[in-house]
């Protein structure tokens, strides 16, 4: 007898909060409305002087499981056929790297042809291997000497010229793994003795591995050879240790999130969201 | 001299007290309330424009009407105007700092504006 007592108890408890909870949303569905609504972003660049868009290639580096620079490059040609009012250039894709590094043996020829000159008596070796480059880059630290190639005006105009002065898209791509442990906060269902199901925060403790995309995106004006306007982001995803995703499906999934803000650069989008109107 | 200001604050609140002033002030946010109802209906027709003169027309009629300020600053969103809309969504957060509904519609506005206004790390 008295056993169940309580659980007859603990249901008209429920029942009543069910009741109250069912009432007061009927009462506040008067007073709220969700709507859909999409909000136009202006493009953050003036491409009207421009009819087409050369996506030329990435530095790029880190997880060797893919080829970022070329799958960058793909993804986003394809993605700016679709999304944009612009032409996209079908070309073969620069190795910038290499570009890189034959500029900077150039300039190191050079800095050495100055030092054997009779008249030049300062020691050109400091400056010559403040120019070199990491043949492998691993990190970001390795792509900061890169950076100097989107700034050589010479080398991009004359790339312009050769594909009628479009908008040239470039700059870097860091694709890395990433290990991590850590709390991690899970919800977790519980059945209580009433068979009540309740979901509770629980913390636990757990190695997770992924991967890390930092792009930087350049965009330069192939008239002038000049950069226009640049954007760099950071993007991770992490998973159980135990979990095996494809590298390139995460690159996917990472890119999937920066392409809205890449197109955002280039052409005025539209961003589906939801809002409440109140009365 | 000296309690002059006096009797003006003491004027003021005799008149706000008043009868005639509440019963002015109940007027305002009812004629508000059917124009904000009229730009929800309209809004969920997709005539957006006609919606922000409706709920312009109510914080005109009455400035301390936060839903009137939550659904323009929508509005305006929806429009592209997105200074207007951070405005009205601060004005409204600044009359009822503790509504859920707008504070949430205002940290999804300020998550698409933070999103492409410039590069950045996230």
């Amino acid at each position: 007898m008295i056993g169940p007592a309580p659980a007859k108890t603990g249901r008209l408890a429920l029942a009543a909060v069910v009741a109250m909870v069912a009432a007061s949303t009927m009462a506040c569905g008067a007073s709220y409305l969700e709507i859909p609504i999409e909000t136009p972003i202006q493009p953050k660049l003036d491409v009207s002087p421009f009819q087409r868009v050369l996506v030329a290639g990435f530095v790029s580096g880190g997880s060797e499981d893919i080829d970022a620079n070329q799958e960058t490059v793909r993804l986003l040609r394809s993605q700016l056929r679709t999304k944009s009012s612009l032409k996209v250039i079908d070309a073969d894709i620069l190795p910038l790297m290499e570009v890189a590094q034959d500029q900077t043996k150039a300039a190191a020829d050079e800095v050495a042809r100055e030092n054997a000159s009779p008249n030049n008596t300062s020691s050109g070796d400091h400056q010559s291997n403040g120019l070199a480059l990491p043949q492998r880059i691993k990190d970001e630290k390795d792509l900061e000497p890169y950076e100097r190639l989107f700034a050589n005006t010479a080398y991009w105009k004359r790339i312009g010229e050769e594909f009628q002065n479009p908008l040239i898209v470039t700059g870097t791509v860091l694709f890395t793994n990433r290990s991590t442990s850590g709390f991690v906060q899970r919800d977790q269902e519980v059945y209580d003795p009433y068979g009540r199901r309740r979901v509770i925060p629980t913390r636990t403790y757990m190695e997770r591995k992924g991967f890390m995309l930092r792009p930087k995106f350049v965009f330069i004006d192939g008239r002038s050879g000049a950069t226009m306007y640049s954007e760099s982001y950071r993007e991770e995803v992490l998973y159980n240790a135990q979990q095996n995703t494809p590298a390139l499906s995460s690159y996917f999934e990472l890119m999937d999130r920066l392409v809205p803000s890449f197109l955002s650069a280039l052409s005025s989008q539209k961003i589906k969201g939801s809002r409440v109107l109140l009365k | 001299m000296t309690f002059r200001p006096a009797a003006l604050a003491a004027c003021i609140l005799v008149v706000s007290a008043s009868p005639s002033f509440a019963d002015a002030r109940a007027d305002a946010r009812s004629e508000a309330k059917e124009q904000v109802e009229f730009g929800i209906n309209v809004a969920q027709r997709g005539l957006w424009r006609e919606a922000i003169y409706r709920w312009e027309k109510a914080v005109e009629l009455d400035p301390t009407y936060a839903a009137a300020y939550n659904d323009l600053a929508i509005a305006y969103e929806h429009e592209g105007q997105l200074d207007k809309a951070r405005k009205a969504y601060e004005k409204a957060l600044e009359l009822a700092p503790n509504n859920p509904q707008i504070r949430q519609n205002y940290e999804l506005f300020k998550e698409i504006n933070d999103r492409t206004s410039s590069g950045k790390d996230r």
